[in-house]
């Protein structure tokens, strides 16, 4: 089997909108959280968000391009063009060579909700615009980053719920492992505009501590009650090792070990059984021991059932071998569709930098948190190798294990 | 609105959303040319001029409308 190293990295989350302000943010410990006092005036029970700022992209794409675009996919031009720039990636590059695509992404819902506005009020299709179709589609990412970078290999948008980001970036390791492919643009994109989640809030999935939107978001701390949607768009470029050595190509880390299950159970509650498969799973195809991992981003959304049973499956699969575990949702919220892919990017730049960023917010532990090491302030030291959590609604679960190589 | 008034706006509505220069756009020009129209973005001109006139363009009149002078004392006509 071949090689699998990612050899770019870009990002557009409510963390920054470069590597550089992300990695700072995680630093620091900065919450992306805010109270948006539009979805008070539109029914929300919650009101919490992620703040994320739609790019302006007039003079940078043409007017047609833009026109089909929704928010989420200008978040993933955005990561996707830092990603490539940071790869040595150009226009005359792809235009030679079959580069892949597979973006994480399940919804793309404010354009859809505005075409049939101006159906139902104006009784006419053609005045929902050339853009409406384009944009409300699932793949609508995919299909536009595919056509502004005229890429040529695999074009698919991936859909696992909240795990898309990360069964893209498994998947598409699964293709250069095999020689199909030897490098895919991977990542996973969210919206963020409250029509996106404002059935979501309706399952009162979403926390309501609105008097302090920085303190919502509080994975596997006792007294946490939901949580926060968030978005955005990250990138990476993933590659075959020896074509990545040969075209002098900066190698960040290697992907290790991809894992996933489905839980085979409940819609909405996730189990035990399937996340712990999913877990063993990537650590065997990564072909280490649990001793090597020294950092665990764990999926933890902050929701009670959803933090307790991955708190219980992480400690079936390492026992008492306390590794820091944190859930990088506590800044960013819930990322969703992204939250595979920018969590990947998260636990690298930590990983780059020698740190890893506070589980904020995590003051009492519960019964099954207590098992864990949680740090709920930054803790400076280095590790090389991670493993990433990622499920998602229907039972779907993505693990990643991925390794730093040192240049 | 006086037809004066009428092509100064439909100018500069278009020129906006087309991104064009408004000095290009003149009575006996082609609109497709012009503004660099295609299939799917003359279906956002139609969409627009409605929005704007409150006037729709009916499929078999579209394509009779070819310069701006046309499309003048189409909207000329209805608005």
């Amino acid at each position: 089997m071949k090689r699998v190293v990612i050899t770019g990295m870009g990002i557009w989350s409510c963390l920054g909108k470069s590597l550089d302000e992300v990695r700072d943010s995680l630093y620091t410990g900065k919450s992306g959280i805010i109270l948006d006092p539009l979805r008070k005036e539109m029914g929300f029970r919650s009101g919490l968000t992620a703040k994320v700022d739609i790019p302006d992209l007039k003079g940078v794409l043409s007017r047609s391009q833009r026109t089909y675009m929704p928010e989420q996919a200008k978040y993933a031009y955005c990561a996707t063009v830092e990603a490539m720039r940071n790869a040595g990636i150009d226009q005359d590059y792809l235009d030679k060579h079959d580069v892949g695509l597979l973006y994480g992404n399940d919804s793309s819902v404010d354009p859809a909700v505005r075409a049939v506005d101006t159906i139902r009020e104006k009784h006419d299709t053609t005045l929902c615009g050339s853009g409406a179709i384009f944009q409300s589609m699932n793949s609508t990412v995919t299909m536009n980053l595919g056509t502004i970078f005229r890429l040529r290999g695999i074009n698919l948008t991936v859909s696992g719920a909240c795990a898309s980001g990360a069964h893209a970036i498994g998947l598409g390791a699964l293709l250069i492992q095999t020689g199909l492919q030897d490098m895919i643009v991977c990542g996973g994109a969210q919206e963020v505009n409250p029509f996106s989640v404002g059935s979501f809030d309706g399952i009162s999935a979403f926390s309501i501590r609105e008097d302090a939107p920085e303190k919502a978001s509080r994975p596997f701390d006792r007294d946490r009650d939901g949580l926060v949607p968030g978005g955005g768009a990250a990138t990476v470029i993933i590659e075959e090792y020896e074509h990545a050595v040969k075209r002098g190509a900066p190698i960040i880390a290697e992907v290790l070990g991809y894992g996933f299950s489905a839980n085979g159970d409940h819609i909405s509650s996730p189990n035990v059984a399937g996340p712990s498969k999913s877990l063993r799973m990537a650590i065997e195809r990564a072909g280490i021991g649990i001793d090597e991992i020294g950092y665990i981003n764990a999926h933890a959304t902050s929701t009670h059932v959803g933090d307790t049973n991955e708190a219980k499956a992480i400690y079936e699969v390492f026992g008492d071998r306390r590794i820091e575990v944190t859930s990088t949702k506590s800044q960013t919220g819930h990322e969703m569709w992204m939250a595979g892919a920018s969590e990947i990017i998260y636990s690298i730049l930590m990983m780059q930098n020698d740190f890893i960023a506070a589980n904020l917010n995590f003051e009492n532990p519960d019964e099954d948190s207590a098992k864990l090491l949680i740090p709920n302030q930054r803790i400076d030291k280095h590790f090389d190798t991670f493993l990433s959590n990622s499920f998602g609604f229907g039972g779907t679960n993505a693990t990643l294990v991925v390794r730093e190589i040192k240049q | 609105m006086e037809k004066n008034e009428l092509i100064a706006k439909v100018n500069s509505v278009l020129a906006e959303e087309f991104e064009v220069e408004e000095s290009i756009i003149t009575p006996d020009a082609n609109i497709k040319q012009t503004l660099q129209l295609d299939s799917l973005s003359l279906v956002d001109m139609v969409a627009l001029i409605e929005s704007e006139f409150g006037v729709k363009i009916q499929p078999a009149d579209l394509a009779k409308i070819q310069t701006f002078q046309a499309l003048y004392d189409y909207l000329a006509e209805r608005a």
